[in-house]
C-alpha cells in the first residue's frame, strides 16, 4: 500500500493507495503517527479513494488517528470511501463516531 | 447436500500471504458468478480469518494455515479455514465486538465482520490444538438458466 500526504493551511490529507490489510497495517500506522506528530494538523483527512481493499486492520488505523486527533483537539474526516471499505466501517459502527464520506460512484 | 467442486489450499502463516489467500478463494468463488459485492464480502471475511491465524493462532511461530472451499448445488460457498495453533479459550469472548488480545494494531472486529459479511459462521477450537472457522454464503442466482454449472 502507498501513502501520499499533502498539507495545506493546517489541514493534513493522507491518501491511501492499494490494499490495506494486516500485512500493510504496521508500516501504515507508524507512517501516519509520524506525519501527525510532524505536522500537528487542525484537521486530518484520510482519503480512501484509491483503496482497492480494506479489512478490520483499517478500523484500527482510523480509531488510532481519531484518538490522536482528539488529543490535539483537531478533527478527523474519512473521505471518498469506496463501497467495500464503507461496508467494513459500517459493520463496525465507525460511521456513528467519525465522519465517513462515501465515494461518489 | 452435494457439492459440485472443491479446492484445498495450504500456506505458511506469513502476513504477505493474506492477499494471496483472499485472491485465491475469490478466484474459486467466481465460478458461482457472484456480484462484485458478494466477491468483496468473501475476500473480506477470508482476510479476517487468515489474519486471526497469523496474529493469534501462531503468535510466535510460522506454521501452516489450511483452507478448504466447496461449491454446493444451491449456489452456496463453504469456506473452512483451519490452523493448528494455540486455540481460543473463550470463543464467545473472542467473537464479541471490540474484544482483542492483539494490541493497538488490531480492532477486535474480525469475527463481527466475518459474521456480517457471510450468511453463517461457526467457530470450533481446542486449546493447544487449533481453531477451525466454517463460513457459508449463498450467492444470488442471476440467471434463470446456467450454462456449464
Amino acid at each position: 500500500m502507498k501513502i501520499i500526504s499533502t498539507k495545506r493551511e493546517g489541514e493534513l490529507k493522507i491518501a491511501f493507495e492499494g490494499e490495506l490489510d494486516h500485512h500493510a497495517a504496521r508500516s501504515a500506522l507508524s507512517r501516519i503517527s509520524q506525519l501527525i506528530d510532524i505536522e500537528l494538523p487542525r484537521k486530518l483527512v484520510l482519503d480512501l479513494s484509491s483503496l482497492s481493499f480494506m479489512d478490520s486492520s483499517g478500523i484500527a488505523i482510523i480509531v488510532h488517528s481519531y484518538r490522536r486527533m482528539n488529543e490535539l483537539e483537531g478533527s478527523l474526516v474519512i473521505s471518498n470511501v469506496p463501497g467495500q471499505a464503507y461496508k467494513v466501517l459500517s459493520a463496525a459502527g465507525i460511521n456513528r463516531i467519525i465522519q465517513v464520506d462515501k465515494a461518489l460512484v | 447436500m452435494n457439492y459440485n467442486n472443491e479446492m484445498n489450499l495450504s500456506f505458511i502463516s506469513r502476513s504477505i500471504n493474506e492477499s494471496f489467500a483472499r485472491a485465491a478463494v475469490s478466484a474459486f468463488a467466481a465460478q458461482l458468478d457472484p456480484t462484485l459485492e458478494e466477491l468483496e464480502d468473501i475476500k473480506t471475511a477470508v482476510s479476517e480469518a487468515v489474519t486471526n491465524c497469523i496474529v493469534h493462532a501462531y503468535p510466535d511461530r510460522v506454521d501452516r494455515i489450511y483452507i478448504r472451499a466447496r461449491l454446493f448445488e444451491d449456489n452456496t460457498i463453504e469456506i473452512v479455514i483451519r490452523d493448528k495453533g494455540v486455540g481460543i479459550s473463550d470463543i464467545d469472548k473472542a467473537r464479541a465486538p471490540m474484544f482483542t488480545t492483539g494490541g493497538g494494531e488490531r480492532s477486535g472486529m474480525g469475527f463481527t465482520i466475518m459474521e456480517s459479511f457471510m450468511d453463517s459462521l461457526k467457530v470450533k477450537s481446542k486449546q493447544g490444538r487449533g481453531t477451525t472457522v466454517i463460513m457459508r454464503k449463498r450467492i444470488s442466482m442471476r440467471y434463470a438458466g446456467r450454462i456449464g454449472a
